[in-house]
């Protein structure tokens, strides 16, 4: 793989990382898209954002949350020395937060009135929910049928926060078409909408805007390993949907040739027995355009989108962030993957040696951690995202295990 | 504009025409395989007898962002039905056989085009007849994905401007755009709500200073009365949604097509033709 002076420069002006991302949304929502962009640039040069936004994170997000020694995991796997970024202490549960917070900020100072958003899990519609009861804007959160279905606890906490949800039932509907209905209505209500993404993906400048505020992960655990281990760390692991965590983890260590990066993605029921079963959009699809963005897809021979399969429905999405296919491609990130039944077992192993029940999409991300550190040194310094709370999980867990509740 | 390949291309040529009769132009959109072949091959071969003057032919994507219900789920219905590039192009080669005229645009998404290969798709597009191509996820800031290599190749690059085209946009949006200009007349997906025909005037003129490229005006054009204002005004009105919704009419619960479907399509679209047509009269 070439190797380049810096991997934390992109994306260029035109919005691309190589050859992904870009802005390929239909001409409605161009002239927002470029206002979008301007805005974002003007209030991160603005003093006063960032110290509204710091200042949001500290005292409602709850930041900075901790970098845990995992020490029973650690003596369990008898390798590296496991650390967690505790994303889960945040309010609300996830690492999904730290974004909502930055985007209402820029969407408040744009002079915009409404909020829209899409939600897979439920997760990001409840950080966006949360936010919007905060800023006292009006919220509609666009969520497939079968997702509702699924994550009923999710759909109420939405409502208790104020929000509105309206079930989407074309296509799929999941994730992917809770965006193309997102889109739409962006589309019809340009002129007082601000649509705040969830995840690194989406037509430029969203999957910037959203590492960037993402970005705090990366950065504390770097401070926050300094103070613990007077280093950098070896390697950073955490799941990959569309990749929010992992990019806000990974960005501010790129330069750092000797921390090594591995992101790990949803393999189902495993991806050799094809793209319905599995959501590893690297490992198992190839780039094309969708949602504002060339990245990797599941796709068909005919470029016709594929619904991917994932026990985690945060991670069940048929793309992934561009800068994310980018950094697969140059070689920078590792992109693994891990199973239904991988994360089942992490999921487990979790809530009985360190007492803590993380989300299923980032047992994904523990599932990679297991495999690996057994086989490491134990001065190797491992840091894995636990990016969210398992407590959401629960009943699809009990329900894999054969447990009726 | 003389020295343009695509200016003395089928759709130069009928806008020409129309300009020539003193009459506006009826656009009609279809899914290209919705419900089934047979049935898309059917109406697409009767069009032109009804009174279209030009035909946009959809090809069938997953994720139709910018659509609305109707066009959507006849996308569903075309995949569902086995639709795929390649015979999206048969379809186009097959109508071909049997008019050399009616320019035929193809309109959709970008994925399945950059799946089939841009060079390979522009060759077999245009070795089948098609005229032009209009690519809703395509923005003038991604002109060289497409764009560029579409005109290079003789295949006119259809733009869309909408309500949010602003002033300083315009240009931008005008500068690689060919065969005409597809006016959306409301911020929004298909086949949703209609314009107010003072606004369509107004963007109509404010189009008409910036390109002298035909202008159509499309989305929320439901009835012949409504197509009749629009050619009032514009160089062609598209209808879209509302023929895709006739054609849905005609299913049974099962999906399948009942006797004379195909007929009712086509009395529809001939109505909308008499609209545009009297509009001037």
């Amino acid at each position: 793989m070439t190797k380049l002076n810096t991997y934390r420069s992109g994306p260029d002006e035109r919005g691309h990382f190589g050859i992904y991302g870009g802005r390929f949304v239909a001409e409605t929502l161009m002239p927002l898209i470029l206002e979008v962009e301007k805005a974002y640039r003007e209030a991160r040069a603005d003093p006063a954002f960032e110290g509204e936004m710091r200042q949001q994170l500290k005292q409602y997000v709850g930041r900075p949350n901790p970098l845990y020694y995992a020490e029973r995991l650690t003596e369990h796997l008898g390798g590296a020395k496991i650390y967690f970024k505790r994303e889960e202490l945040n309010h609300t549960g996830a690492h999904k937060i730290n974004n909502c917070i930055g985007q209402i900020l820029l969407a408040r100072r744009m002079g915009k009135t409404r909020i829209i958003a899409e939600t897979g899990a439920g997760q990001h519609g409840v950080a966006t929910a949360t936010v919007c009861a905060l800023y006292n804007m009006p919220c509609v959160i666009y969520m497939g049928e079968t997702d509702i279905a699924r994550q009923a606890p999710n759909v109420f906490r939405m409502k208790l926060l104020g929000a509105e949800v309206r079930a989407v039932t074309s296509g799929a509907k999941t994730l992917k078409d809770a965006m193309n209905e997102a889109l739409r209505d962006w589309v019809t209500n340009v002129a007082d909408t601000f649509y705040i993404i969830g995840t690194a993906a989406g037509p430029h400048p969203y999957p910037t805007i959203v590492r960037d505020f993402q970005s705090v992960i990366g950065d504390e655990v770097r401070t926050q390993m300094q103070e613990l281990e007077g280093r950098l760390p070896d390697s950073l692991v955490a799941c990959v949907g569309g990749g929010s965590n992992a990019i806000g983890l990974f960005h501010p260590f790129l330069d750092e040739p000797t921390v090594q990066m591995i992101g790990v993605e949803a393999a189902g029921r495993g991806i050799e027995k094809g793209p319905l079963d599995h959501a590893a959009s690297i490992n198992g699809g190839r780039p094309g355009v969708l949602h504002g963005n060339r990245t990797y897809l599941l796709q068909d021979e005919d470029g016709q989108i594929l619904e991917g399969h994932s026990i985690s429905a945060g991670l069940d999405y048929p793309g992934i962030g561009p800068e994310h296919s980018w950094l697969h491609d140059v070689g920078r990130v590792e992109y693994a993957s891990a199973t239904d039944q991988d994360a089942l077992d992490a999921f487990q192993l979790c809530a009985r040696t360190e007492g803590i029940i993380p989300a299923l999409e980032s047992a994904h991300g523990l599932a990679e951690v297991i495999k690996r550190a057994p086989k490491l040194p134990k001065d190797h310094l491992m840091v894995l995202c636990l990016s969210g709370r398992g407590d959401k999980d629960i009943f699809s867990v009990a329900k894999h295990l054969g447990v009726e509740l | 504009m003389s020295a343009d390949p695509l200016s003395s291309g089928r759709i130069a040529r009928r806008f020409a025409a129309l300009k020539a009769e003193g009459r506006a132009g009826l656009i009609t959109f279809v899914t290209a395989g919705d419900p089934d072949p047979a049935t898309s091959r059917a109406v697409l071969h009767g069009l032109p007898a009804a009174g279209a003057d030009l035909i946009e032919l959809g090809m069938p994507f997953t994720d139709p962002m910018a659509d609305g219900p109707a066009i959507q789920a006849s996308s569903l219905r075309a995949l569902h039905a086995g639709m795929t590039v390649r015979k999206t192009l048969e379809l186009v080669r097959g109508f071909r056989e049997g008019d050399a005229d009616t320019p035929i645009i193809l309109m959709g998404y970008y994925n399945p085009i950059y799946a089939y290969g841009v060079d390979r798709f522009l060759a077999d597009a245009r070795d089948a007849g098609v005229d032009g191509l209009i690519v809703v996820d395509l923005p003038p800031e991604e002109d060289e994905e497409l764009c560029i290599p579409a005109v290079k190749a003789g295949v006119s690059f259809v733009r869309l401007t909408t309500p949010t085209t602003d002033e300083t946009r315009m240009p931008v949006v005008m500068k690689n755009t060919s065969g005409f200009v597809y006016y959306v007349s409301i911020a929004g997906i298909t086949g949703t709500a209609s314009a107010a025909n003072t606004a369509i005037d107004a963007a109509v003129e404010r189009l008409k200073r910036h390109t002298d490229l035909p202008v159509a005006v499309g989305f929320g054009i439901k009835t012949p009365a409504q197509a009749a204002d629009v050619a009032r005004i514009a160089d062609a009105a598209v209808v879209g949604s509302a023929i895709v919704t006739r054609l849905a009419d005609g299913l049974d619960g099962s999906g399948t097509v009942r006797p004379g479907t195909v007929e009712d399509v086509l009395g529809f679209v001939r109505e909308l033709a008499e609209g545009v047509r009297a509009a001037r009269g």
